[in-house]
């Protein structure tokens, strides 16, 4: 027997928005290029490295010139929001690294919907780093996590100390020549009994 | 027989040791320490489907101040074993404690630099519970082991010399404390100020 009513194309539809889809990414990616290129261009000389993977920009910038990018990204292209700010440490990855300390800026474009990767070198001999919280205030408390973790030290920070981990603390557990079950701190305490048995 | 048949019916003779524990014994108040997913199952002892209450350990205190019966259930980090010890100073005498689950009694499975391997090693634990989580049975069965210790005397009460009273959270204790964990880790003393 024949419906009368008429049967959505349900096939049909997802296809369309699948489409649709891919579109907008399309364009997204395009600016994303677009913005990241005239960074780069900017930068000149001290570009280190542009890189596009898997859809994401990444520009690489000595850290000399860190701040200075990170101003024009905010003021002239409107990159209005600091989403991330870490560190890495390449001191057991593959690969070739200029430094052993990598800083990592992720940076949102909330006005015309586009992100980007920052990324500069610091060197193990002189962990410091100047820091990005003028630039965006988000970054203080990232900044103190990273030099929790990491060590690296930030000029100009407004209060660099331990974020998470206990203020007494000495060494920067996610630096990969640490050892995972620490250098005694977690055996360091002082022991409570009862007086029963201090007296005993 | 002895001198209940002298007194007469409605007397009953003991001690008073054995009165106080027998008291002490069917009104513990837990100190719920649950940082983790220990917690979880705990709360659930406490409410009415395992209902602690019958073993007359239902009022949960969040004060220590308050509390007899220290149940540390969870992860127990670097960043909190002060503030559990302080918690420990915190309970009047006579206290005891409950080590809740693999995590609590030997770090678990998370060995790593911010874990405490077991509390036991910084604070006095009467009763261990294996399990992760442990079911609420096993809860109410460290729960009647306490009180099998607190009958039998073997956790005395601890009485201060020069007052007279059950002992009372030292502050000086404390900062002796903290002064010590500074030096263990070769970094200066934090200065913080104790409560009025
Ligand atoms: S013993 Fe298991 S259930 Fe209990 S806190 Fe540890 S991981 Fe969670």
């Amino acid at each position: 027997m024949k419906s009368r009513l008429p049967v959505a194309d349900l096939e049909a539809h997802a296809r369309q928005r699948r489409e649709a889809g891919k579109q907008a990414t399309e364009r997204r990616l395009e600016r994303e290029r677009g913005l990241a290129r005239r960074a780069a261009d900017w930068l000149g000389e001290d570009l280190i490295e542009f890189i596009e993977f898997r859809g994401q920009m990444t520009i690489v910038t000595k850290l000399a010139r860190s701040n200075a990018l990170l101003t024009w990204l905010r003021d002239e292209l409107e990159f209005d929001m600091m989403v991330d700010l870490t560190a890495v440490d390449y001191m057991k990855l593959e690969g070739d690294y200029p430094e052993r300390f990598g800083l990592v800026y992720h940076l949102a474009n909330t006005v015309r919907e586009a992100r980007l990767r920052v990324r500069t070198y610091v060197a193990e001999e002189d962990p410091r780093a100047p820091t990005a919280s003028n630039v965006y205030k988000a970054a203080n408390w990232a900044e103190r996590e990273v030099y929790d973790m990491f060590g690296l030290e930030f000029d100009d920070h407004s209060n660099l100390i331990r974020i998470l981990l206990p203020l007494e603390y000495s060494g920067h557990p996610l630096r990969k020549d640490y050892p995972l079950r620490g250098r005694g701190e977690r055996d360091n305490f002082p022991v409570i009994r009862r007086d029963r048995e201090d007296e005993a | 027989m002895g001198l209940e048949d002298l007194l007469g019916e409605g007397f009953l003779a003991t001690r008073v040791k054995d009165l106080l524990a027998w008291g002490r014994k069917n009104s513990l108040w837990p100190m719920p320490f649950g940082t983790a997913c220990c917690a979880i199952e705990m709360m659930s002892t406490l409410s009415s489907r395992y209902d602690m209450s019958r073993f007359g350990a239902e009022v949960v205190r969040f004060s220590p101040r308050q509390a007899d019966l220290l149940i540390v259930g969870g992860r127990v980090t670097l960043k909190m074993m002060p503030v559990l010890q302080r918690i420990w100073l915190q309970m009047p005498e006579p206290k005891w404690s409950i080590s809740m689950g693999a995590c609590a009694s030997c770090g678990g499975v998370f060995d790593t630099y911010t874990m405490i391997q077991g509390v036991d090693q910084f604070i006095p634990v009467d009763v261990y519970i294996p399990g992760c989580p442990p079911r609420p049975e096993n809860l109410i069965d460290a729960v009647r082991l306490i009180q099998d210790q607190i009958s039998s005397h073997e956790i005395q009460q601890v009485i201060d010399e020069q007052t007279g009273v059950p002992s009372l959270p030292r502050l000086k204790h404390m900062q002796a404390l903290r002064a010590e964990r500074a030096r263990l880790a070769g970094t200066p003393a934090i200065e913080i100020q104790e409560p009025a």
